[in-house]
């Protein structure tokens, strides 16, 4: 799982139809200390985050998928949590 | 999934049997505000895109899916196509 912020908000409304009702955020991954890390990616939300919050994205397809509760879909990235506390020793 | 604009497409007659009335697109991916970010891809498109539109698509196996039962060797696939975001 990877750390990310969450940075937007996506609206689709031609899309895959394993895609329907899906939430789609904009997050920016990011280091232990918040720094950004590589390019901003695109995830379904299965857990209620909004703008702003840190999050754990799992970026694997079947992960991402059974965050999303369908089988087989075409998602390789998912909100699977928020962060309410991160504690790093270095 | 990442946000990319579609800047063209591809036609290949000689492929692999499975890519056949596949529509195959070009893509930048492009970062929060827009501007272009890494490298051009290729993807298969599965919703109906086209040249200029902003989509999302998906990299990995799991590009292949909606072209399941038959196994489709694609690694990327546009998955959606984007009405518009906003950052912030």
């Amino acid at each position: 799982m990877q750390l990310a912020r969450v940075v937007g908000t996506v609206v689709s409304t031609q899309k895959h139809r394993k895609f329907a009702n899906a939430k789609l955020l904009l997050v920016q991954p990011v280091t232990p200390h918040d720094e950004p890390k590589g390019p901003p990616l695109l995830a379904i939300d299965s857990v209620g985050a909004g703008v702003s919050e840190l999050v754990l994205v799992v970026l694997e397809g079947r992960a991402a998928g059974e965050a999303l509760g369908r089988k087989a879909a075409p998602v390789d990235a998912a909100i699977v949590g928020i962060v309410d506390e991160l504690a790093v020793s270095e | 999934m990442q946000l990319a604009r579609v800047i063209g497409d591809v036609v290949a007659t000689r492929k692999d049997d499975s890519l056949t009335g596949v529509t195959l697109l070009v893509l930048q991916p492009i970062a929060n505000d827009g501007s272009d970010v890494g490298r051009t891809l290729i993807a298969a498109d599965t919703v109906g895109a086209g040249v200029g539109e902003i989509v999302f698509f998906v990299r990995g196996k799991e590009a292949s899916f909606p072209f399941y039962p038959p196994e489709v060797p694609v690694d990327a696939g546009v998955v959606g196509i984007v009405d518009h975001w906003h950052v912030g």
